[in-house]
């Protein structure tokens, strides 16, 4: 590719990608909420406060000045302790989908290839049984039997994300294999290795990329739900649902302990799913 | 239609059997030795050892598996360590509560959703269709625990009209048991003191599970109605000279709930995943709350037996669904009969 013909094709993702002026909005929000979650030590007023730390001479101060959403109980910046409680759910965002996409996008391109074959069987049915119940439920399960903490959550989090990738790339790859480009590979006699990476793989990269990029925001929701019930982040290090819990004990006197966080989450859920549709937009429509 | 449920039928038992080996699972890798832990730590070595060969856990893990399996068959679940009660006996209690929940919130949203989505397509690209696309929005980014929090915020403290937390006031009596769903109980005995509080106590929990999918599902029925209304079959109709209701009624509401049928189903069976976090939030003493307090305490039998009640409904919500879209959908009823 010429450096014309890249700055082409970028003009025209951006284009297709900004046609919905909240795609754009959900990429400020993304930029933003990413870069506070990465120089978080430096972007937050208090980094002291995201750990054990206690001051009651400042505690349950009402949103001002010197803390824009309050303190805690213990005299803690809400503020400082909803970016770090993102960088650990980014953090595990990143982690479960590291895992489960390739494990996921594998499972799906075997037992597509080998369609109608017992390798087929085996992976679809155990697919089946993953997708017979609410993600969060299974979740929970496997994150309270473990001990309970960050690590634990990320287990269940991946153990139940990688039977919606497999069933999509299923669905794609049972279809690509009777294309002529895969026929034809099969018939000059390239491996199984190549047929799976190099033919059929490229062609559901979009979809996989699509899908990633929509599950980001559900990722993070999921780890708030296990986080409110005592199973991700363990005190003192902060996360969504444990700060909301948390604060519904001191509601309605510390009503921000409550609100913010609430609206923390409904405020990066949202600007991940606008991105979502952006690249969606960008990826799927109107190709 | 017939072979259609039969096949379905036949991959539920399918996985249903799958789901139980998966929860055996889960339920084996749990740290620690389950004989110890459900006599405590002070009982002495040889009665955990007694305890083991019962539970036969002295056995291979296929071996293990098919000993519970039989007795999960005959419906013995074994005790929870939790209430020191036989599993069974707690879910047959707790079931009913959240099915009761469930009932009405999936009521609420339904028929919600279809009003709104309706009203957003007859005024569609109006202040009525953006209001509700705004509100979807609102549906997408606040999950249904912190809906339950806002509104236990408002309704608690804010503006107490309704109680929030639990089934029943202490001072109303329960309802004579006939079915375990309180409000059904109280209407079948003429008891409208008691039907009032439930409803009353129902409203709130209901209406958190409720709130995510509502808007979601009106936006996915107006996206659905605006699309069909501008297919040729419409216009045709339209140039027939026939007046829109016949329009609405006979051609475009049957293809458009189509794609909502589907969506609501899956809806039905996260707000029964949510339910775990709200029915936590609101007191209320449904198999859900029940399930998350095993959790909490590593109580397996009754974690497994809770995972599997769930696995049973979410497969009679599925076919439901089925039965459903295939009515609605001469396709798929033809295309399963030959």
């Amino acid at each position: 590719m010429t450096k014309a013909q890249f700055k082409e094709n970028t003009r025209l993702y951006w284009y297709k990608f900004s046609r919905n002026k909240l795609s754009v909005v959900g990429l400020c929000i993304v930029l933003l909420s990413v870069f506070f979650a990465l120089f978080a030590e430096v972007a937050t007023p208090y980094p002291q406060h995201a750990k054990a730390f206690v001051d009651y001479s400042q505690a349950g101060l009402a949103p001002s000045k010197a803390f824009i959403c309050g303190t805690d109980i213990y005299g803690r910046d809400i503020f400082t302790r909803l970016i770090f409680s993102f960088r650990g759910a980014l953090l595990m965002t990143v982690i479960v989908l590291s895992i489960s996409v390739p494990v996921g996008v594998f499972l799906g391109l075997i037992a597509g290839y080998n369609h109608g074959t017992w390798v087929d069987i085996v992976i679809m049915r155990t697919v089946d049984v993953f997708l017979a119940l609410p993600s969060i439920i299974l979740a929970m399960a496997i994150a309270a039997v473990l001990e309970p903490g960050m690590k634990s959550s990320m287990i269940a989090v991946t153990a139940m994300w990688w039977p919606w990738y497999t069933r999509q790339v299923y669905g794609m790859a049972s279809s690509l294999r009777n294309e002529y480009f895969v026929k034809n590979a099969e018939l000059i006699g390239a491996s199984r290795f190549h047929i799976l990476f190099r033919e059929i793989l490229p062609n559901c990269l979009s979809s996989i990329f699509t899908k990633m990029a929509l599950d980001v925001g559900w990722v993070i929701l999921i780890g708030a739900a296990l986080s409110f019930v005592g199973l991700g982040e363990q005190p003192p290090t902060p996360g969504f649902g444990q700060m909301i819990s948390e604060g519904a004990r001191y509601m309605p006197d510390l009503w921000w302990m409550t609100i913010f966080p609430a609206l923390a989450i409904a405020f990066i859920i949202l600007g991940f799913n606008f991105f979502g549709d952006g690249i969606r937009d960008m990826l799927e429509r109107g190709r | 239609m017939l072979s259609f449920l039969v096949k379905r039928l036949f991959q539920g038992i399918f996985v249903i059997v799958g789901l139980s080996i998966l929860i055996f699972i889960i339920a084996r890798i749990v740290p620690g030795d389950p004989a110890r832990m459900s006599l405590g730590p002070r009982a002495p070595q040889f009665a955990v050892d007694e305890l083991r060969r019962e539970m036969h856990l002295d056995k291979s893990l296929p071996v293990q598996y098919f000993y519970w399996a039989e007795g999960v068959f005959r419906g013995d679940f074994g005790k929870s360590i939790n209430t020191k009660r036989a599993v069974n006996t707690d879910i047959r209690e707790f079931l009913p509560a959240t099915l009761e929940l469930a009932l009405l919130s999936g009521i609420l949203f339904i028929i919600l959703a279809i009003l709104l989505g309706l009203l957003a397509a007859k005024h569609h690209d109006k202040w009525v269709d953006n209001l509700i696309r705004g509100l979807s929005y609102v549906g997408i980014a606040l999950p249904a625990f912190v809906v339950a929090e806002l509104l236990l915020l408002l309704f608690g403290y804010v503006w107490p009209i309704i109680p929030v937390l639990g089934r029943l006031s202490p001072e109303t009596g329960a309802p004579t048991h006939i079915t375990g769903l309180f409000t059904l109980d109280s209407l079948l005995t003429g008891n409208f003191t008691a039907f009032f509080n439930a409803l009353a106590h129902l409203i709130l929990p209901a209406l958190a599970l409720a709130t995510g999918p509502l808007f979601q599902e009106a936006r996915l029925l107006r996206a659905s109605l605006v699309d069909n209304m501008g297919k040729e079959y419409i216009s045709v109709a339209t140039g027939y000279g026939l007046p829109s209701r016949v329009i609405t009624k006979k051609y475009l509401l049957k293809p458009s709930f189509i794609p909502v049928v589907s969506v609501m189903g899956m809806d039905l069976a996260s707000l029964m995943g949510n339910a775990f976090l709200v029915e936590k939030i609101f007191d209320w003493p449904g198999i859900s709350r029940y399930g998350m307090n095993a959790m909490m305490n590593k109580d397996l039998n009754a974690i497994s037996a809770v995972i599997l009640v769930f696995g049973i409904i979410f497969f009679i919500v599925n076919i439901i669904v089925d039965i459903i879209v295939a009515s609605l959908d001469p396709r798929i009823r033809l295309g399963a009969k030959s």
